[in-house]
């Protein structure tokens, strides 16, 4: 039973009140991509044991999306930060780099 | 004999007598009892039967640990299984029957097991029963499961109803002992809200019955006192028979409170679960008292030690006239010195250790009680009750040096904290050596959202089990919590305890130390579930080396008191049987609950009706009241038909598309979604979610869309107007309107956030109504006010003015084929459209239609249904919508994917029409059968049915489906499967069976 | 090598000398320098590939390297359905195919698994249900699995616990499997353990797999915690975890990692026969041979690794349950526990070649892999030995995600345990 902050109405819900929306920071490829492109966007996830980026939803709420970093092996959220967002906030990986040092997700540690 | 004694019973009140029933025998004990003490005081010992060998069972222990003494409590929507004695609470009228046995308690045919033990050891059922094959179904399982199970399955719904209770609180303390009042003194006078919980109606836990001092007084008046200065702060919330039920992540907390278990019939629900999210917890739950592993521990009359002083001091109940105690450390003696205190004769104190030399023991001596040192026990004697104890030296193989005689034996191995809280959610453990037991490791707390610990153990719970210091311990975790939550915690002295000081105590896994096998068979680990030494001694020889092998080969610990009086002594057992040490065999998981809760209490208030919330559209009651057959369809309620007198559903179908052809229908679409999407980009947005341009649609225009995932598959399809320049509104399917929204907005937020769009969900602001039929347009003219005539209003058109002095949206558009006008009003003023609707439509036979007569017009057009064309593997390209998909976009949801080799194989399945030869309906869901086997001897298949109806327009069976190069096959015959039947000849065609050219629509 | 049988007459024996006769019921050997096979992941599935990699192609140079105890994973956590009444074709094959081999499961690894053929339901509650399930039975008697629709009074015959008439969601009919049913699931590892052991192969526990060795794009072996070992071919069987692991061989999976959640209630008399499954209301519910109800439920929507499950899909699940039995309501919850399942994009398993030449992966079976573990190590092992699927396998493969080629059983059923 998480609890998120939801970076927009500034509330700390109840995971009930968020629904989770899978891996984060995926770029979409449309047409004119190869099939190899495509299909890693589509299917292709970093699932890693440990920090995550991914998408939640707070729809019992503002009903606004955003992102958070969690680690998948212990649950601790490392914070979260609007969807509207190519890559994580620079002060976000610098606070993970102080907990999980050597932590890696594709392009971003 | 077990009696109650003249003197004493700090919990009961001898004022009041409450009688019950055990076994159809009436009984009676006084307010405060336990069904245990109670029939304790009437010289029921034995109040069980075991689970495999159907060995009579008394109780070992006192509490919430209790393995053995299981009834059936109550009758009809009130009885329940598997209820400890030890922790229900009596109260006149109470009923009880034992469990698991047949005839009676006392003469069980299920105890012959008992004298086949030696060819039941652990996992004989893997061993044998295998041959001849069938009788493993027709016969050994049906014993099995007949002999196994315990109680009965109650036979009735529950009469009783059960609340959840949610609670935010910046502390929560579990466990009302001295640690935890200590703990909610610290935290209470620190300001921070704290929540404290008891499992058993007192407060105090142990050190009344341990005859604690505390500030020089007994701590029966600290424990009040406390009380009182908690019960005086506002922040502070105390509940006793509240259980800590679990700990999940990030400070989430259940605890299992039993409100009316005591007072059964009383008004208000029987449980409550209390959902709490802490900030920290503290889990003050105490101790738990371990059996001794020597041969006949399971006969009735052998018990913890702390039982038995807890029944002589709380209830005032001597379990035996004789009581002979077999220990490894001091604390037992504090229950010898009870019983002699209370008169109760103790002929003799064994004690494993060479040498007793505490305060305690220097005390019995002093009192004149036999101590026995360097000794244990080999032997017990009696069957359903104890009758003597055989004395051996415990480092022997257990020759009996003396036979004592006694009617009970209090055992004491030592005593394990409870560390279930602090392990549910990650929490690790570190060995003791000199306590021999698993304590929590502060070094490895549970982790919070925030990545700190959030559980802090106190008192017993954390190893700490003398007196004085449980007190310093619960005041230093209640001023851990206040720090960690950032508080300031304020002095207050901690009060003094005094207590005996204890000798170390001695670990004993198994007595005699080198007991020969025949004795080994004897000893009991797990009581419920019959586990010997024997059989953990066998795991380890066959192999199965982990704890968690061991516990399901063998059963430990996975009874219904998940081995709480087990686990230790099995896993001790496992260690010596490897040659390990018992830090590194580790324990098995701890799981929640803590002990088991009713499901009832989970479930909660969400029963029958509103199990789940109904949807109902403005017109509902209007249905009900009018022979509506409802279906659900996602949470709404829609009229599948609307019977009238003597119809069947189907009867009612062919009158409702029938009076739909040829007069009016009226149908109630209101819960289609509908989606308003503004803003500058609107038209972007839309041509990006649909695959059919709608950018170019005029306002005052209709244009029917399909929208897909970016997997390429077809998840929704609608009507769009353009209401304006910058605003469409996007009807979906009924199912569609929440998760197409959601869709939008997923796209919107996550995508193309620099889009100018907003997307609104206005499903439940707006009545829809259809008018269908050749005589709809008539109904509307003389409803009036609003000009619907054919050139004024075409086909794929809307006009927005009033109609019969309501305000409406007339869409002129057809899901039948019929001229047919969806009318939107406000849904305040639904029901009187409807009537309007109806009483203008009188003299031309309009009649309201249900879901199904929707279906079958729209199959008799061929028209498609989301769900029944497509199931999530249709693309808009096999159902021949080709024509819905622009060819001019870039982009759009789902046209990258379409392009996939699988996606534009020209062999994927095609929509066709389907009419079968005979007449009669396709069966739903048929496949067409092909030629020949696959790879893997299953028959091919070259296509399916998706929709099938009788249609009474055309009065025959037709149907939709996808088949192998459809559209190039037609007039083929294909075969169907059919249930039970042989296949069933149908016929390719065209999907379209009815008014092909669209004249009705267009009139 | 070969163990010595279990029988009634073998106990008979040693009942008389204290069972101090029985031996091991698989060895425990030090990890050897090379194989011609590893397996990694020493669960049902991958215990199960080794037997068959062995019974059917007489591969026994084989280790199964496990870093806890064999059959911890999955194996030992779920709810012990087994079924075979899927839509698909490829689906219904390889189900099916475990299904029979179950039958039969005892008297081949002499070890008794207590399949018990009790009968499988799986409700219909809603007309959408109705009609995915009829369609799921015709498409059954085509692929050879016996299934039949039945009729509300059907239900309620063979469940009489069971509110048919329930005010929400009443009960519309079922897709009714009369040979489903259970197993006990623990045996299940311990008879393809002690059946591989007896073949000669190693099945090596506390052994955790480091890193997958390479050579010019072809696997030569692993390093483990007890050493580095040599392989020809190497199996990937870690459920739940296959994602970790196809990262230390290189390569990425379509996999996400979730919990999901199951709780057995206190063991009360015999009170229903069959397996009931309830997708609407997202439950399922089966009597164990010891007494307890096991229920299942849904899966969070976030990828986990620690085992534990969020409390209110337990609430949501014993919910609509009490609906649906409303004389459970007044038993008790005894344990609740989560496992770790891999789950991909088209919710079915993955058994395929890998990038990485003799690498093979079994992976993906979401939340029903225990009802598949024969069928999946039958069609493992012909794809190691032969270094190509059969037909069991031919339509598991990873190239179906590029192709669009999806083999979706949600179609009929919400969710498929």
């Amino acid at each position: 039973m998480l609890i998120l902050r939801c970076p927009y109405c500034g509330v700390s819900g109840e995971e009930t009140e968020f629904h989770a929306g899978g891996e984060a920071h995926l770029k979409r490829f449309g047409p004119g991509s190869s099939d190899a492109e495509f299909e890693a966007y589509l299917f292709q996830r970093e699932n890693p044991k440990g920090v995550h980026f991914e998408r939640w939803r707070h729809v019992n709420g503002c009903g606004k999306w955003f992102h958070a970093a969690r680690c998948t092996a212990t649950l601790e959220v490392f914070g979260t930060y609007p969807a509207q967002s190519t890559e994580p906030p620079a002060d976000l990986r610098k606070a993970i780099s102080a907990k999980r040092p050597g932590w890696k997700w594709r392009e971003f540690s | 004999m077990s009696r109650r004694i003249q003197q004493g019973g700090r919990l009961i009140d001898r004022a009041q007598r409450e009688s019950f029933a055990f076994n159809g025998r009436q009984m009676s004990g006084f307010a405060g009892d336990t069904l245990a003490s109670a029939l304790l005081a009437n010289d029921q010992m034995m109040m069980g039967r075991s689970f495999k060998y159907h060995r009579p069972r008394g109780p070992v222990a006192s509490g919430a640990e209790e393995p053995n003494a299981l009834v059936g409590l109550s009758a009809g929507a009130r009885f329940e299984p598997n209820q400890r004695t030890t922790t229900t609470e009596i109260y006149t009228g109470l009923t009880a029957r034992s469990q698991n046995h047949w005839p009676s308690l006392d003469y069980d045919i299920g105890a012959l097991n008992g004298f086949l033990s030696p060819f039941l050891p652990a996992g004989f059922y893997y061993k044998t029963f295998m041959h001849p094959r069938p009788l493993w179904k027709a016969l050994f399982e049906p014993v099995i499961r007949h002999s196994a199970g315990l109680g009965k399955a109650p036979t009735e719904g529950d009469a009783d109803r059960y609340e959840h209770f949610y609670f935010f609180a910046d502390v929560m303390i579990v466990g009302g002992g001295i640690a935890g009042l200590q703990a909610a003194l610290a935290a209470g006078r620190a300001g921070a809200k704290v929540l404290l919980i008891e499992q058993t109606a007192h407060w105090g836990g142990r050190a009344p019955v341990d005859g604690v001092m505390i500030g020089g007084k007994p701590a029966d008046e600290w424990i009040a006192a406390t009380l009182d200065t908690l019960n005086a702060m506002d922040n502070v919330t105390l509940r006793s028979r509240t259980m800590g039920a679990g700990v999940y992540d990030h400070g989430y907390a259940l605890a299992y409170e039993r409100c009316e278990d005591a007072v059964p019939q009383a008004r208000g629900p029987r449980h409550r679960l209390w959902r709490v999210r802490a900030g920290q917890i503290i889990t003050a739950t105490g101790a738990i008292e371990r059996p001794l592993s020597f041969p006949g521990n399971d006969v009735p009359g052998v018990m913890l030690a702390s039982a038995v002083r807890d029944y002589l001091v709380n209830w005032a109940v001597a379990v035996g006239k004789r009581t002979v105690i077999v220990t490894n450390n001091d604390d037992a003696y504090r229950t010898a010195i009870a019983l002699h205190d209370a008169g109760e004769a103790v002929p003799v104190i064994v004690d494993a250790r060479p040498d007793a030399k505490g305060p305690l023991p220097e005390r019995a001596r002093a009192l004149g009680i036999r101590i026995e040192q360097g000794c244990g026990l080999s032997g017990v004697k009696g069957g359903k009750r104890v009758t003597g104890a055989q004395i051996c030296r415990q480092s022997g193989a257990g020759a009996v040096i003396e036979e004592v005689p006694c009617d009970a034996i209090a055992m004491s191995g030592g005593w394990s904290p409870v560390v279930h809280l602090w392990s549910h959610c990650g929490g690790k453990l570190t060995w003791d050596d000199a306590q021999a037991h698993f304590r929590p490791d502060p070094s490895r707390p549970p982790i919070g959202h925030d990545g700190a610990g959030f559980v802090i153990a106190a008192g017993s719970a954390n190893g700490e089990m003398l007196a004085g210091a449980c007190l310093q311990d619960g005041d230093a975790a209640g001023k851990a919590a206040i720090k960690a939550l950032g508080l300031k915690a304020k002095g207050g002295a901690i009060a003094q305890a005094e207590a005996e000081g204890e000798h170390p105590m001695m670990p004993v896994w198994l007595m005699p130390a080198d007991a020969t096998p025949e004795l080994k068979m004897k000893i009991f680990l797990d009581y419920q579930n019959d586990v010997k030494l024997s059989d953990v001694q066998l795991a380890a020889r066959e192999g199965y080396e982990s704890v968690e092998h061991t516990k399901r080969y063998t059963t430990l610990g996975m009874a219904t008191d998940q081995g709480k009086l087990s686990n230790i002594n099995g896993l001790a057992a496992l260690s010596q049987a490897l040659g390990a040490d018992i830090p590194d065999v580790g324990t098995t998981t701890f799981r929640p609950p803590y002990t088991p809760i009713s499901i009832g209490s989970i479930a909660g208030e969400a029963r029958g009706p509103i199990f789940q919330p109904i949807r109902q559209t403005p017109m509902h009651a209007w249905h009900s009241e009018n022979g509506a057959d409802f279906e659900p369809v996602g949470q709404w309620r829609r009229p599948y038909c609307y019977l009238r007198d003597g119809e069947t559903r189907a009867d009612a179908v062919t009158r409702e598309v029938r009076n739909t052809r040829q007069a009016v229908g009226l149908l109630d679409a209101s819960t289609l979604g509908k989606l308003v999407v503004k803003g500058p980009d609107a038209g972007k947005l839309l041509d990006l979610v649909y695959t059919n341009m709608m950018s170019t649609l005029k306002p005052g225009n209709c244009r029917y869309g399909l929208m897909c995932n970016d997997n390429g598959f077809l998840i929704d399809d609608g009507v769009v107007a353009r209401i304006d320049d910058q605003t469409f509104l996007c009807h979906t399917t009924t199912g569609g309107a929440e998760r197409i929204h959601a869709h939008l907005e997923e796209w919107l937020q996550t995508e193309w956030w620099d889009m100018q769009a907003y997307v609104a969900n206005l499903t439940e602001q707006y009545a829809q109504i259809a008018v269908v039929g050749p005589k709809a347009r008539t109904v509307l003219e003389k409803l009036g006010g609003m000009d619907v005539g054919r050139d004024t209003l075409p086909f794929m058109g809307w006009a927005e003015g009033e109609l019969a002095g309501i305000p409406a949206r007339v869409y002129r558009i057809s899901f039948s084929g019929e001229l047919s006008f969806e009318v939107a009003v406000p849904a305040s003023r639904g029901q009187e459209f409807w009537n309007k609707c109806l009483a203008a439509g009188a003299e031309f036979g309009i009649m309201p239609y249900g879901t199904e007569a929707l279906h079958v017009l729209r199959a008799e057009k061929g028209f498609i249904m989301i769900g029944d064309e497509t199931d999530g593997t249709v693309i808009p390209q096999d159902l021949g919508l080709n024509w819905a998909i622009s060819k001019k976009k870039d982009d759009f949801i789902g046209k990258r994917a379409q392009q996939r080799s699988h996606m534009t194989d020209p062999n994927r399945w095609k929509l066709v029409g389907l009419e079968t030869l005979d007449g009669t309906p396709l069966e739903d869901g048929a496949y067409a059968i092909a030629e020949g086997t696959n790879a893997n001897g299953q028959r091919k298949t070259q296509g399916r049915v998706t929709s099938t109806y009788y249609s009474p327009t055309l009065d025959r069976g037709i149907a939709m489906g996808l088949v192998l190069n459809g559209p190039d096959r037609m007039g083929e015959v294909l075969e169907f499967t059919r249930t039970d039947r042989p296949p069933q000849h149908a016929r390719i065609v065209d999907a379209v069976f009815y008014d092909k050219e669209g004249e009705k629509q267009n009139v | 090598m070969a163990r010595r049988r279990y029988s009634v007459f073998a106990l008979a024996r040693e009942a008389l000398r204290y069972h101090a006769g029985w031996e091991r019921a698989w060895n425990s050997p030090a990890p050897k320098s090379r194989y011609d096979v590893i397996i990694i992941g020493a669960g049902g599935h991958g215990l199960a590939t080794a037997y068959y990699l062995g019974k059917n192609f007489g591969i026994t140079n084989v280790a199964v390297l496990e870093k806890g105890w064999l059959g911890g994973g999955n194996t030992g956590r779920n709810t012990t359905i087994i079924r075979s009444n899927y839509l698909q074709d490829p689906s219904a094959a390889i189900y099916e195919k475990a299904r029979s081999l179950y039958e039969t499961m005892s008297q081949d690894l002499n070890m008794n698994v207590m399949f018990s053929p009790r009968g499988v339901i799986m409700l219909a509650q809603t007309e959408h249900e109705v009609r995915g399930y009829q369609r799921t039975a015709h498409a059954n008697s085509l692929q050879g699995v016996q299934t039949e629709f039945i009729s509300p009074a059907r239900v309620k015959q063979l469940v009489p616990i069971m509110n048919i008439d329930g005010p929400r969601y009443p009960v519309l009919g079922g897709l009714w499997q009369e040979r489903g049913g259970t197993a006990r699931h623990d045996a299940v590892a311990w008879g393809y353990a002690r059946a591989c052991s007896g073949m000669g192969m190693d099945i090596i526990q506390q052994c955790e797999v480091t890193g997958i060795r390479r050579e010019g794009g072809k696997v030569t072996g692993v390093t483990t915690t007890r050493g580095d070992i040599g392989c020809s071919k190497l199996g990937i069987v870690v459920a739940g975890h296959s994602g970790v692991m196809a990262e230390k061989a290189g390569f990425r999976l379509p996999i996400e990692s979730l919990a999901l959640q199951a709780l057995v209630s206190e063991p009360i008399k015999p009170c229903m026969d069959v397996v009931v499954m309830a997708n609407t209301v997202h439950g399922y519910m089966s009597q164990s041979d010891k007494g307890e109800m096991v229920i299942g439920g849904g899966t969070d929507g976030f990828n986990n690794y620690t085992q534990r499950g969020s409390f209110h899909h337990i609430e949501e699940t014993l919910r609509a349950l009490v609906e649906t039995f409303p004389v459970i309501s007044r038993l008790k919850m005894l344990r609740q526990w989560g496992g770790i399942v891999d789950m991909t994009g088209d919710r079915s398993p993955i058994i395929s070649k890998t990038p990485l030449g003799g690498c093979f992966v079994n992976c993906g079976w979401g939340t029903g892999g225990f009802k598949a573990i024969p069928g999946s190590g039958w069609a493992m092992a012909e794809l190691i030995a032969k270094g190509e699927p059969g037909p069991l396998a031919a339509e598991f493969g990873l190239n179906r995600f590029a192709e669009g080629r999806f083999i979706d059983e949600s179609v009929a059923a919400g969710v498929a345990h």
